[in-house]
């Protein structure tokens, strides 16, 4: 079989997924118009899928058959949870899903040949930075519970620049890396036991541990710090095989974290509360959040408690699960579905950076596998730092769950990377067959 | 570049499977601590979302019943507002606060009684938990009159009246009462505890603990009959004063009766006389019959275990043994001395005495009902214990008609039904101060008991058994036997 009838055919447990779910949230909402509505909603999106599935055939014949319908099934699961919490949203959320769809399409037709990236590496990196500071630019900056993650655009929505930000950075390091990695490793001497790179190549490095560092300062955003960091060492380990690199860069991380997590209050409290989540004292202010994300959890069980059912609001309004459609929506998820729908979900990502491994593997030069790879690991450690923090494995910070929570910007960021993903493997596998 | 690839996805899998440990630990694993967790509110919701039963009079009419709040809530109306307050209680889910009969029969009323299988397959079902019904024993009109007549005294006080032959409790009422629909206000039950509030949500039928006076003296006559050492006929000293316990003892008025009758002594509730029986029969052989009455437990009541309060000899709060060197068994015998015995208890204590020696457990409800109308469970009369024989219930019984007759309670006299009953009138207060307590225990019809009650009424100003809580008793009688 063809990758692209592959393809088409796991699109059919998407569209069974979203039109089973809706009718599921109908169904305990009581509706009327059940059969219409949840079938209106599953075949507009399996049509967008079809038409996205389409345009891949004609522009991608070789592209990964797997990533498309994997990242359907996420969007599509995505939709009905946050149907579920509120159906504004999910209306808002369909059309980020139709504007998702189009950045694809656009990012698929204008950057053909990736590699042009190369040339403005510089540029990228640059303009991946100034996004990342733009929270801190007084008048559009957005803080939100004393993290600098948005830029409010009066009337339209709150831009969240680190979901760009890390497509650029991941750019850069696999451009930058894919020159240097062969000097890095060729220079290297061991100074007390440890294996070093020359400083002259290494340079630029420590630099980005520095803005790394000074990004943490600015953006006071333990998570997105890690996202990024460890997007780095991956490319970076994947780049030059030593996993010393890694250590000293893990321990430099850890010292700069260290010293955020004592000095800078917000961070300080996030850190006290994920050492001891259920202090009595901290429940009232800084540990609502994690507290009540823990009982949600421990509500749904093994099975969950099924769609519609988990507690969401207090009766006086007030909420018992603060922003359930973005930073706790895995709480939700397992409230409603157990650990066995999350560990489906968990597994769903896992797939999906299965595939971007892949991709790296069958990738011909070094620039498309190190791209490959970085966008993978930052996908993965995107889910790795908000469920991590959901679960309390680490300190609980504000990203979002990558195709599920509610969010334009991460939606749009988010098919910007699978677009990148499917023009390497579709690259990659061109050659591959051409090849043999 | 590959060795490295794959061992970054092995990390990356790896980091996975903490997620999933993690999740496991938070459901699963940790899950009955998180939810058993204070700070947890999620429980507290489920109950609020749980349409709780009904609770129902004896003629099946609205003590409590759950309505639709705002999300799919619930909360409690109670259509009978205070009337009900104390045996009903209340359910404010909403502060966790649970009084009564609605605390007693929680599992029942809020459908957790069910099984664990049951329970899954309504959920798999689709259905709500919802609770059961409980219908209860209680008479209304005769709870309306007897809370009436309470209220109408100016004075706290509360009346319990029983079914002797079955140990249902048909009248349950304490004054001041509250009314549970205001409860779920902010403040409500700061105010209703705070001082100066008359504490309205103590059960005086069940908690409060009351100087018992002439109305001890049916347990008295009961021992002495009982044990063999007296008859109704037996003839003793009743001069006053005579010294019992090495103190001179009066009897009201400090009228002086001589040689009579132990039925007289109850007729006119000589104090003396009993006085001197309680010395002769002695601590043990009281404290046996006290027991066998009830006293020194907690009535076994189908009511919240801390709502229910022993009745016995009581030193700074604690019960004390009548054997003790502290206690006065000449003026335990006359209702005098340390005791605190409950409204319930008395009520208990005639019940027994009226249903020829047995003693019924009483009994607030009668039957579970499921949401489908099935009954789940029917209270059984249960035989609580045997104080005394037949023979003994039977004379004690006519002693206690003369006092109706003749005696100290004509004020309870009912045309066409021969009552039997008992007055007391302690005095509390000051020496001197002429506050008293007066209570009445009686049941009717005498030669057919199918009532028994207690009134107790906390403080009147020169007051009397027989002139303040008997006409309450005739009232409540009154209703219950029309």
């Amino acid at each position: 079989m063809s990758a692209r009838n592959r393809e088409l055919l796991g699109l059919i447990p998407a569209s069974l997924l979203v039109t089973a779910g809706f009718a599921a949230v109908f169904i305990q909402q009581g509706s009327e118009q059940l059969s219409n509505v949840s079938l209106t909603y599953g075949a507009i999106f399996l049509g967008l899928c079809v038409a996205a599935h389409v345009f891949l055939r004609i522009a991608l014949p070789y592209a990964d058959p797997y990533l498309f319908p994997l990242v359907a099934v996420l969007a599509s699961f995505g939709l009905v949870v946050i149907y579920r919490i509120d159906d504004t949203l999910a209306r808002q959320q369909a059309q980020w899903f139709v504007v998702g769809l189009g950045l694809f399409v656009a990012t698929i037709v204008f950057l053909r040949d990736y590699r042009k990236l190369e040339q403005y590496r510089y540029l990228i990196a640059a303009a991946s930075l100034a996004l990342l500071c733009l929270p801190r630019v007084p008048g559009i900056g957005a803080q939100v519970n004393g993290a600098y993650l948005g830029v409010r655009i009066p009337g339209v929505f709150v831009f969240q620049p680190t979901e760009f930000a890390k497509i650029g950075i991941v750019v850069f390091l696999a451009s930058y890396l894919r020159d240097t990695r062969q000097l890095l490793v060729a220079g290297a001497r061991r100074i007390v036991g440890i294996t070093l790179p020359p400083l002259k190549h290494f340079g630029p490095l420590l630099v980005i541990w520095g803005v790394a560092m000074l990004l943490l300062v600015v953006i006071r955003d333990l998570g997105s710090s890690l996202m990024f960091f460890g997007a780095f060492l991956a490319v970076l380990y994947v780049a030059t095989s030593r996993v010393s690199f890694v250590v000293v860069g893990l321990a430099l991380f850890g010292l700069g974290a260290w010293y955020l997590g004592t000095h800078v209050p917000h961070v300080t409290d996030r850190v006290d509360v994920w050492m001891d989540p259920l202090n009595a004292d901290r429940y009232p202010n800084v540990g609502y959040q994690i507290a009540n994300s823990l009982f949600a959890q421990a509500d749904g069980g093994l099975l969950g408690r099924g769609f519609g059912e988990a507690f969401l609001v207090l009766p006086g309004g007030g909420p018992l699960l603060p922003a359930p459609q973005t930073d706790l929506i895995y709480a939700v998820i397992v409230n409603e579905l157990g650990l066995v729908g999350a560990v489906a979900v968990l597994t769903t990502y896992l797939l999906f950076v299965q595939r971007g491994f892949k991709i790296a593997l069958l990738a011909r030069d070094s620039f498309s596998t190190l791209l490959a790879v970085g966008l993978s690991a930052v996908f993965a450690l995107q889910v790795f730092v908000i469920v991590g923090g959901v679960t309390n494995v680490i300190p609980l910070t504000g990203v979002t769950l990558p195709f599920i929570s509610y969010g334009g910007s991460s939606l749009l960021a988010n098919f910007v990377l699978l677009a990148l993903l499917l023009l390497v493997s579709d690259r990659a596998r061109r050659e591959a067959e051409t090849a043999r | 570049m590959s060795q490295p690839i794959m061992r970054l996805f092995a990390t990356i899998v790896l980091l996975f499977a903490i997620l999933a440990i993690w999740t496991s630990r938070w459901s699963v694993l940790d899950a009955k601590d998180l939810r058993e967790n204070a700070l947890n509110k999620r429980p507290l919701l489920a109950q609020l979302h749980v349409k709780r039963g009904a609770i129902k009079a004896g003629d099946g009419s609205l003590l409590a019943r759950s309505v639709r709040g705002p999300g799919g809530t619930y909360r409690r109306a109670y259509p009978a507002g205070s009337l009900f307050s104390h045996p009903v209680g209340h359910a404010v889910i909403a502060l966790n606060q649970l009084a009564g009969i609605e605390r007693y029969r929680n599992d029942e009323l809020s459908g957790q009684g069910d099984d664990e299988l049951g329970s899954l397959a309504d959920q798999l079902q689709g259905k709500r938990q919802q609770g059961d019904t409980v219908v209860t024993t209680l008479d209304p009109d005769a709870q309306r009159i007897a809370t009436d007549q309470l209220a109408a005294t100016g004075s706290p006080g509360a009346v319990v009246a029983l079914d002797p032959r079955t140990g249902a409790v048909l009248v349950m009422a304490s004054s001041p009462g509250y009314d549970p629909n205001d409860l779920g206000e902010p403040g409500v039950f700061r105010e209703l505890n705070g001082s100066g509030s008359g504490a309205p949500l103590l059960d005086r039928a069940t908690q409060s603990s009351y100087a018992p006076g002439s109305t001890f003296k049916v347990i008295t006559a009961a021992a002495a009959i009982d044990s063999g050492k007296y008859t109704p006929d037996s003839v003793i000293d009743g001069s006053s004063p005579k010294v019992i316990s090495g103190v001179p003892m009066r009897n009201d008025l400090g009228e002086s009766f001589g040689p009579i009758t132990l039925t007289t002594a109850m007729t006119s509730s000589v104090n003396t006389v009993f006085g001197q029986i309680g010395e002769a029969l002695g601590k043990e052989t009281m404290a046996d019959y006290m027991r066998r009455f009830g006293f020194y437990r907690r009535p076994p009541l189908d009511y919240p275990d801390d709502e229910l309060v022993a009745s016995g000899e009581r030193l700074n709060g604690k019960l004390l043994p009548v054997t003790s060197d502290a206690v006065d068994v000449g003026r335990m015998a006359i209702g005098q001395d340390k005791l605190a015995v409950t409204p319930m208890q008395m009520a208990m204590v005639v019940a027994a005495v009226a249903n020829g020696g047995k003693l019924m457990a009483p009994h607030l409800a009668e039957r579970i009902v499921d949401p489908d109308g099935r009954t789940v469970d029917r209270i059984d009369p249960r035989l609580a214990s045997t104080p005394i024989s037949a023979d003994t219930a039977q004379q004690v019984n006519l002693m206690m008609r003369t006092v109706v007759e003749s005696g100290t309670g004509t004020a309870v006299a009912l045309p066409g039904i021969e009552v039997a009953g008992k007055t007391g009138t302690a005095e509390i207060g000051v020496t001197g101060a002429n506050l008293t307590q007066p209570s009445f225990v009686a049941f009717a019809p005498a030669d057919d008991p199918r009532i028994a009650i207690a009134v107790t009424v906390e403080r009147s100003q020169g007051g009397f058994g027989g002139t303040v809580a008997a006409p309450i008793a005739r009232a409540v009688l009154e209703s219950l036997l029309s």
